[in-house]
């Protein structure tokens, strides 16, 4: 692929905290190159701020590589940017042509607020893996493979949904800032295993509660969340989860 | 939304089948039959009443999600390309729905509110028919109803877009009611989407000929 250089306008969300009001500002990049991350455009950007005595522009990152869920951009009017299941930090420049204007958000939504300029807090997450996303047994040392038999197809669905990097991508494509993708991934990985069946009603109505309690808006199937997911989970873990809710309400003796 | 979409998609299949008696072209003799049986049998009495109550839950439904998923996102987003994601009709669903509840109030107006509450001003009484059943009643002529009505070419562009609304709004609404059912397969779920997308599209052609055929005079 041919390499070249690129000057941007970038047009970024900055917010101090959550309590302020934020607006966008404007900044320009020079010989940007083609083969740089979007992440490193920003990097490129932000020396660029500290070089001139002002506040560089906050973002989450991490591992930089595509696993780890921090990046959190709202590129252009699509979470992570134009391409398919890949995440801000794996977004490279040859995206874009020289004199592109690129307008940068957070992801927006009432229960993710803004801690400042595009960092969001994301902890509302982290609540709903509290509230039964886990599993209480002790597993002990790894067994021979062949001691729980697991059928193939249960096993390959219940890694595609454990593939969840929990980044919120999903709250932020749904035009009804639903977290339904990312719950039913967490819901699905773990009633699709046998070391998830003990707690498998309860995980579930509990999950459901504390997605409910931390504002998020309703599943409407119009299935953005699944096109814009840098993972690609499948809304077929939302059918799951609708199943297993439907089920454990009506078994459940409490 | 998926129970009371589901049993709506039920009563359409129903009243579209009983509608296109029309197309009989045998001066509504057979869709006036069913149409007798239908306002008359008990039991489809007790459904219409069942039917209201569903719509009614349909659109409070409706109006909470919409005032749920708005307070789920205070600051819009200055640029967004939804068009990119997902298509525009499972995304205009309440747009769609306010649409049809206008030409659902216009269509009742038209037709349920006088055959219920007399009113049908050019009612005639039905010819001798073959059933004894109704023989001794005042019927109502729905069918002259419906001359009457789709004489206006306003009244047909009215329904042919309340129509259209309807169609836009099934393809996203049956498929979707399956998923909620918690119903998504492999094999399956293309079989369910083909189903929806035929079905709305076919409902909804028959129902948009019923207003033209009669304006045109192709039956009579």
């Amino acid at each position: 692929m041919e390499h070249y250089n690129m000057n941007l306008t970038l047009k970024v969300w900055k917010q101090k905290n959550s309590q302020s009001k934020g607006s966008f500002e404007t900044y320009k990049v020079n010989d940007i190159s083609s083969e740089m991350s979007f992440l490193e455009m920003f990097d490129v950007l932000n020396e660029q701020l500290v070089h001139d005595g002002k506040e560089p522009i906050a973002f989450d990152h991490d591992c930089r590589e595509g696993i780890c869920g921090a990046c959190s951009m709202y590129i252009d009017g699509q979470p992570h940017g134009p391409w398919q299941q890949n995440t801000t930090c794996q977004l490279h420049m040859r995206a874009f042509k020289d004199g592109d204007t690129i307008v940068v958000e957070p992801w927006r939504s009432s229960a993710f607020p803004v801690i400042k300029d595009l960092i969001v807090d994301r902890t509302a997450f982290d609540r709903i893996i509290q509230a039964g996303g886990y599993i209480s047994v002790n597993t002990g040392n790894a067994q021979d493979a062949n001691n729980l038999p697991i059928k193939k197809q249960d096993a390959d669905d219940a890694f595609s949904a454990a593939a969840c990097i929990g980044c919120g991508a999903c709250v932020a494509a749904c035009k009804n800032g639903s977290a339904m993708l990312f719950v039913s991934a967490k819901v699905s990985q773990l009633a699709l295993l046998p070391q998830g069946q003990p707690e498998r009603e309860t995980r579930v109505l509990n999950m459901v509660t504390q997605m409910d309690k931390e504002g998020f808006g309703n599943c409407t199937n119009t299935y953005a969340c699944e096109a814009e997911c840098p993972k690609g989970i499948s809304v077929a873990n939302i059918a799951r989860m609708n199943k297993e809710y439907l089920k454990a309400g009506l078994n459940t003796k409490e | 939304m998926g129970l009371t979409g589901f049993f709506l998609i039920t009563f359409l299949i129903v009243h579209c089948l009983i509608n296109s008696m029309i197309f009989f072209n045998d001066g509504g003799q057979t869709f006036n039959h069913w149409a007798h049986f239908m306002g008359t049998n008990l039991i489809i009495r007790i459904m219409e009443i069942g039917l209201f109550v569903f719509l009614l839950l349909h659109i409070i439904q409706g109006l909470m999600l919409w005032q749920q998923n708005k307070a789920a996102r205070p600051i819009a987003y200055a640029v967004s390309h939804p068009e990119r994601n997902s298509a525009w009709y499972s995304r205009s669903m309440g747009l769609l729905g306010t649409l049809i509840l206008l030409f659902l109030v216009l269509h009742l107006y038209h037709f349920w509110v006088p055959s219920r509450f007399g009113g049908m001003a050019s009612i005639q009484p039905l010819e001798p028919v073959s059933l004894s059943d109704y023989a001794n009643q005042e019927a109502h002529n729905l069918y002259r109803e419906m001359q009457i009505v789709f004489q206006n070419v306003w009244v047909v562009i009215i329904y042919v877009f309340g129509v259209f609304s309807l169609c836009w709004h099934l393809m996203h609404g049956f498929q979707s009611a399956f998923q909620t059912f918690g119903i998504n397969h492999k094999k399956y779920t293309p079989i369910i989407k083909t189903i929806g997308m035929a079905y709305s599209i076919v409902i909804c052609v028959l129902f948009a000929l019923m207003p033209i055929s009669i304006y045109m005079g192709w039956v009579n």
